[in-house]
């Protein structure tokens, strides 16, 4: 999230898509009906109507998967608008924080001109051959002075300026168009443009709250670039009440990612070694962005300084200038190789892994394909679980219609204790690092995955000193010491926010951080959330600000509860935040101030409120571009790094009903086919099926469907199905139902709802319904696996499984 | 003496049910868990509402109801609870005073003199009590929701006074388990005085924005409810009876029938006779 | 594990009621169940935690006596929930270690069994440092065609983390770097 839930309640126009809040965040929508209470208006964009809907001012239905056409004609009618009503929107914000300006390439060409392609694009439309199907972006860059600085058109009138290309680009999405490829109704299309653009003025704000609606696509990235152009053109990145707001589907899923538990970043995402960093040098050069814009912050800059401290992190005294502070210890990967969820599992099937750690998760069950994915969990030598259950996963040798014989692979099953059995932190969707305490004893001989890890850890470590092995250094070259017995999770905390190694003390702030081996950190971007116990002397665990829990607002009483635990970066609640002022330092939003310049404070004036991006002077009296984490210090309207276009265009989903109305090119076409022998077609398949979650269960089911009270509460997996569907189908509320796809069948219970409606578009009819995937065959309630049903294709740009579009059919069991 | 009330407002109410599994978890109602055996239906009924019914171990449960009208679609959610009525059907049939107003005005019930005879489920106009009748020994106890608040099952075991002053003084605290639960505030704990007043504006509120048949559920219902609800359309869209009464049989049973029992004395021990009779007839007719 | 329905019951220690009906039987006139008792506040030390399930980062007391979970409910203090939680939230306690579903020991299975079988913590730590030495060892890359250090194992993966802490997700990150693992992937990307 830019923002935080609590941020919610601010909003002046709340737009729910690709996410249902009410079933899947219950207890953060209340923070939505504080904002309803204001008079805030709510928008909810589904396929279906939800329990967000059931709340919502607007709903408006869309075919799964049309999101960007959705946007994209939201985008078109507020550029109509913005030439009509310039007064209702914030053009200072548009021109001086955004790169609307930006001159590109004037080789550029976009989906108008190239039947749906960018300019630059090498193989054959509907190519499936990986290795083909790219761009080259040359012609997306931006055009540059002899300083290496963009050249801006201050006006927006060149025709190669950012801001004319977009006006160009999307003025194809009409409300027809949008009609006819998301099946939304014109004057319902139209009321939710009227609402959310009514946030583009100067003192509104506009959210958009997304979930794996928007994500699980195969264009999922470019979805979120549509919502970061709409929101960039009614100001309302940095603001209280706007942004864009990824709602965490997992308790600690912002935790895990920050730790980068993810094949292409470590640590503070920085980026993952790759073959060709021959030295630490080449690694920090290859890695770090540039510029030469006095006025760009960079912060990126500092990459040097992050990768230096987690390195002395790791590796402790073993790190040294003489051999690169260890960074040969790291692994590489090999330059452009996808290691992701997919292609692991792919290399698994092809027997190329041959042992596998698997910590709280059940991919047997939350995994795309999971037939696949089972199957090549059968070709493992080795598998380690730790969970508090048995798991689909754990127990994928003995799942249904397999001969437990036949399948060679050992497996070891690791009892963990629970959330409030063990002590520790976890980081929520509003960024915040909350400490959990110790508060019952596991069972039996359970033990906490910090435990086991360290066990683990230091028996390696032994293994590697005393036999040796292959670079057996990387391993016995840690620095590995958390205690004898039980390791203490206050160290580990600690080493995480870093230390002075100097002087022994934790650092203060990142902005301590240094590339010569002085300093330390496990994560640059928690620096700063466990101090020194003076620093922080009040909180419940002195210094640890994750236990803090003063409930005090602040100045401005914008819910920012800054003293509430901690957030990163610097305890930032809302990011971005220099753009929610004007040149001057003043907020655009006298009501709702994120940060005000105050030139009475200190000696040359300061900021109040949040903390700011940065404590330089507003823009106006030498201050720096609002956008810090960006090279260029403006946001990206126009989005040269993306791997399927600098914008977003509306392609189909890798299997889907119709063709693309808008050009010949169906689908994305840069993302990775794996099996293109299991691609569905309407034909057989005629039918659309998303994936998604209920509030009564959880992901893969491990931690719901073995407590009878949410088991009663919602006993079986369903398909839900207009009424329409169930008459041409003869299926009866409540009936067994086979629903089938190219990969699969399942046999789900028919909930035929009116919440569903086939949709009509260019005068045919598609219909769409949907499946819950918390089921598998093992713990007290079992049932079929959704995911048997979904395929193996992934985002062109993150690799995330299409789960949420893919063609089915359904008869009656 | 002040009577407390809970108020429900729909309008607000996402149906995310903290409060069906709260009033589980603190009322430890985990004794079932649900399988088909264990006489809880464990399927799905095409619905997102489960389980389909109410039980002795489910006080609570929401319900949910689409309604279609001109094309605009409304998903409407409610609570199927103790509605704790002033002319409570329940406490007029019951034969031997076990279910009663407590001092807060909430309808409570003595579990120890409960005999099962299951006359209050057949007299609450909301269908409310559920019996769990034990067909070996014939003993079967009426359970519903005690607001948290009745004698035996308390949260607040307390005079009215005494309660009075801990509501005061604790801010809250002593509220039952839905309403602490509840996320978007759709449910409120206070005087019922109050919360009148509180659903009214509400009502209010709802039809300035558009909902005409707005309407404050249970102020003046059977003498006044102590659940009341704040409600975007007429109760029969909301599958609630318009205008619910007790039937005149309850009422003969309360004011002739048992009057005349008692004058025979020894009811206890007859009710717990026909209780066993009754038993015993199920069970033989269950054998056959 | 294989365990009956109605183990979980005696487990859960839900069943009172079957216990008083035997009373109840054997003289044959205490008919009557007696009062389930709650007491006013549930006894016990209080400890606030955050739900582990969705990112909203509710805030949550455990009550415990002697190690056991007696109560759980919202935080009425958590600017998140208010004090509020939905139905996962609220059902939370069945996760404690009363639920006899819930993981006592270390499990094994060996290849082409059809049974678990228990296995004692140092055996099985054992074990699995050794397969990951072997396979680390066997499969292990430390330059590429080219000659570039790599230091990597492709036969290694490792899934996992948005159900940990942060400071396991740390460790984790650390471990499994060190080991060579390239094939590191968690809930996030699906």
């Amino acid at each position: 999230m830019t923002n935080h839930w609590n941020d919610l309640a601010n909003s002046d126009v709340l737009m729910a898509i690709g996410g249902n809040p009410a079933e899947n965040h219950p207890a953060a929508f209340g923070h939505i009906t504080i904002a309803k209470e204001r008079g805030a208006k709510l928008i909810s964009v589904d396929p279906r109507f939800t329990r967000t809907s059931s709340k919502a001012d607007i709903y408006a239905p869309i075919r799964s998967g049309t999101d960007i056409a959705f946007i994209g004609g939201m985008i078109n009618y507020i550029l109509n608008d913005i030439e009509s009503n310039p007064g209702n929107y914030n053009l200072t914000y548009i021109r001086e924080y955004t790169n609307a300006t930006f001159l590109i390439n004037p080789d550029y060409k976009g989906p108008a001109d190239l039947e749906g392609l960018f300019s630059g694009y090498s193989g054959s439309s509907n190519e499936i051959d990986g290795t083909k199907r790219n761009y080259n972006k040359s012609t997306w860059q931006f055009q540059r002075d002899e300083n290496g600085i963009p050249k801006r058109d201050m006006t927006m009138k060149d025709p190669n300026c950012a801001y004319q290309l977009i006006k160009k680009h999307f003025e194809r999405y009409t409300p027809e168009k949008v009609n006819a490829i998301c099946g939304t109704p014109i004057d319902t299309f139209l009321e939710v443009c009227r609402t959310f653009a009514a946030s583009g003025q100067v003192g509104k704000s506009g959210t958009i709250l997304y979930a794996m609606g928007t994500t699980q696509h195969t264009y999922g990235a470019q979805n979120i670039r549509s919502y970061t152009i709409l929101q960039l053109l009614l100001a309302n990145i940095g603001i209280a009440g706007g942004g864009i707001n990824a709602m965490r589907g997992e308790s600690n899923v912002q935790g895990s990612t920050d730790y980068c538990l993810l094949y292409h970043i470590i640590p503070g995402y920085l980026k993952v070694p790759v073959d060709s960093d021959t030295t630490l040098a080449k690694y920090i050069t290859r890695t770090t962005p540039t510029s030469n814009d006095p006025l760009s912050l960079n912060w990126w800059k500092n990459t040097d300084k992050y990768i230096v401290s987690l390195l002395k992190a790791w590796y402790g005294d073993n790190a040294t200038t003489s051999n690169d502070f260890g960074f040969h210890y790291l692994p590489k990967i090999t330059s452009g190789q996808d290691y992701s969820h997919i292609s692991l599992f792919e290399a698994m099937n092809e027997g190329v892994i041959k042992g596998l750690m698997v910590w709280g998760q059940n991919p047997a069950v939350g995994g795309p394909n999971a037939d696949l994915e089972r199957t090549a969990m059968d070709k493992l030598d080795w598998m380690v679980v730790s969970d508090i259950w048995q798991t689909e996963t754990a127990n994928h040798w003995k799942r249904p219609g397999v001969n437990p014989a036949e399948i060679g692979t050992e497996v070891f099953l690791l009892p963990a204790k629970n959330s409030w059995e063990k002590e520790g932190s976890v980081t929520n969707s509003s960024r915040w690092m909350q400490w959990r305490y110790k508060a019952a004893d596991g069972p039996g001989e359970a033990e906490d995955d910090l435990w086991m890890l360290d066990k683990l850890a230091k028996r390696l470590m032994q293994l590697y000193t005393d036999e040796g092995g292959p670079s057996a250094e990387c391993i016995n070259k840690l620095d590995w010491d958390y205690g004898d017995d039980h390791p203490d999770v206050h160290a580990v905390a600690k080493e995480i926010n870093g230390y002075d190694l100097t002087t022994g003390k934790l650092v203060a702030s990142f902005s301590g951080l240094k590339a010569d081996g002085t300093t330390s950190s496990g994560n640059w971007l928690y620096c700063n959330s466990y101090v020194e116990p003076d620093a922080e002397p009040d909180a419940p665990i002195p210094g640890n600000r994750a236990s803090r829990r003063n409930l005090d607002d602040g100045p401005f009483n914008i819910g920012l509860h800054a003293k509430w635990a901690w957030c990163w970066p610097v305890n930032r609640r809302i990011i971005y935040n220099r753009a929610s002022v004007d040149l001057d330092g003043n907020p655009w939003d006298a009501e709702h101030p994120v940060i005000k310049w105050n030139p009475a404070k200190g000696d040359s004036g300061g900021w109040d409120g949040d903390v700011p991006d940065g404590g330089a002077a507003p823009m106006n009296q030498g201050g720096y571009y609002p956008f810090i984490m960006k090279a260029d210090g403006l946001s990206n309207m126009f989005g040269p790094g993306m791997a399927d276009g600098p914008l977003p265009e509306h392609y189909e989903p890798w299997e889907a009903p119709i063709d693309n109305t808008m050009s010949k090119q169906k689908n994305n076409p840069v993302f990775k086919i794996w099996r293109p022998d299991q691609q569905g077609t309407p034909d057989k398949y005629p039918i659309v099926c998303s994936t998604y979650r209920v509030c009564e269960h959880w992901q893969g089911g491990q931690m719901t469907r073995n407590m009878p009270w949410v088991i009663e509460a919602q006993p079986e997996p369903f398909c839900e199905m207009s009424e329409e569907l169930a008459e041409e189908k003869g299926i009866a509320n409540g009936d067994k139902v086979i629903v089938e796809s190219a990969r699969g069948q399942v046999k789900f219970v028919a909930l035929v709802t009116k919440r569903f409606k086939p949709f009509k578009m260019n005068g045919s009819t598609v219909h769409q319904v949907g499946i819950i995937w918390h089921w598998g065959y093992t713990g007290l309630s079992t049932g079929d696996s959704a995911n048997i049903l979904t395929p193996h294709v992934g985002d062109a740009n993150t690799m995330i499984p299409e789960y949420k579009a893919f063609l089915v059919n359904v008869r009656k069991a | 003496m002040a009577d407390k009330a809970i108020l429900y407002d729909a309008s607000k109410c996402t149906a995310c049910r903290g409060c069906q599994v709260m009033c589980k978890q603190w009322n430890e109602n985990d004794e079932v868990i649900p399988t088909e055996e264990n006489g809880v239906d464990s399927r799905n009924w095409g619905s997102y509402e489960n389980p389909k019914d109410l039980s002795p171990t489910t006080w609570l449960k929401m319900r949910f109801t689409e309604v279609e009208e001109n094309g605009q679609m409304r998903w409407l959610f409610t609570r199927q609870a103790c509605m704790h009525c002033t002319d409570a059907g329940c406490v007029q049939v019951c034969p031997n005073g076990s279910l009663y107003h407590n001092d807060l005005g909430f309808v409570a019930y003595n579990k120890d003199t409960c005999t099962g005879c299951g006359y209050c489920i057949d007299a609450c106009p909301f269908g409310i009590p559920r019996s769990d009748r034990n067909l070996l020994t014939g003993i079967a106890k009426m359970d519903k929701c005690t607001a948290c608040t009745s004698q035996g099952y308390n949260r607040i075991e307390a005079t009215a006074a005494e309660a009075d002053a801990m509501y005061e003084s604790w801010k809250g605290e002593l509220i039952p388990a839905c309403v602490k639960a509840c996320p978007p505030g759709a449910l409120k704990y206070g005087y019922r005085d109050t919360l009148v007043a509180e659903g009214r504006a509400r009502v209010d509120y709802l039809k300035s924005q558009g909902r005409g048949n707005a309407t404050l559920y249970g102020e003046n219902e059977l003498g006044g409810l102590h659940v009341m609800y704040v409600l975007e359309d007429s109760p029969d869209v909301y599958g609630l009876p318009v205008s619910p009464s007790i039937s005149a049989a309850t009422i003969a049973w309360k004011d002739v029938i048992q009057p005349v029992g008692w004058a025979v004395g020894g009811l206890a021990i007859v009710g717990l006779g026909l209780n066993w009779l009754v038993a015993r007839a199920n069970i033989n007719k269950e054998a056959k | 594990m294989e365990l009956s329905r109605r183990d979980f019951l005696k487990a859960s220690g839900a069943g009172v009621g079957g216990i008083f009906l035997l009373g109840a039987l054997s003289d044959g006139v205490a008919l009557a169940a007696p009062v389930k008792q709650i007491p006013l506040k549930k006894q016990g030390q209080e400890f606030s935690t955050i739900c582990p399930y969705d990112g909203s980062g509710c805030g949550f007391i455990v009550t415990s006596k002697d190690g056991k979970v007696v109560n759980i409910e919202g935080d009425p203090e958590h600017p998140v929930n208010r004090g509020g939680s939905c139905a996962k939230g609220a059902s939370m306690r069945q996760l404690s270690a009363d639920n006899p579903w819930r993981l006592t020991k270390p499990l094994y299975r060996a290849p082409g069994a059809s049974e678990w079988q228990p296995m004692e913590w140092d055996e099985t730590l054992d074990r699995i440092a050794r397969r990951i030495k072997n396979t680390r060892d066997t499969s292990f890359i430390e330059r590429d065609s080219k000659g570039n250090i790599v230091n990597r194992t492709e036969a290694i993966a490792n899934l996992g983390g948005s159900a940990l802490d942060n400071e396991e997700c740390y460790l984790l990150s650390k471990l499994a770097r060190a080991l060579g693992i390239v094939y590191l992937e968690h809930h996030a990307r699906i």
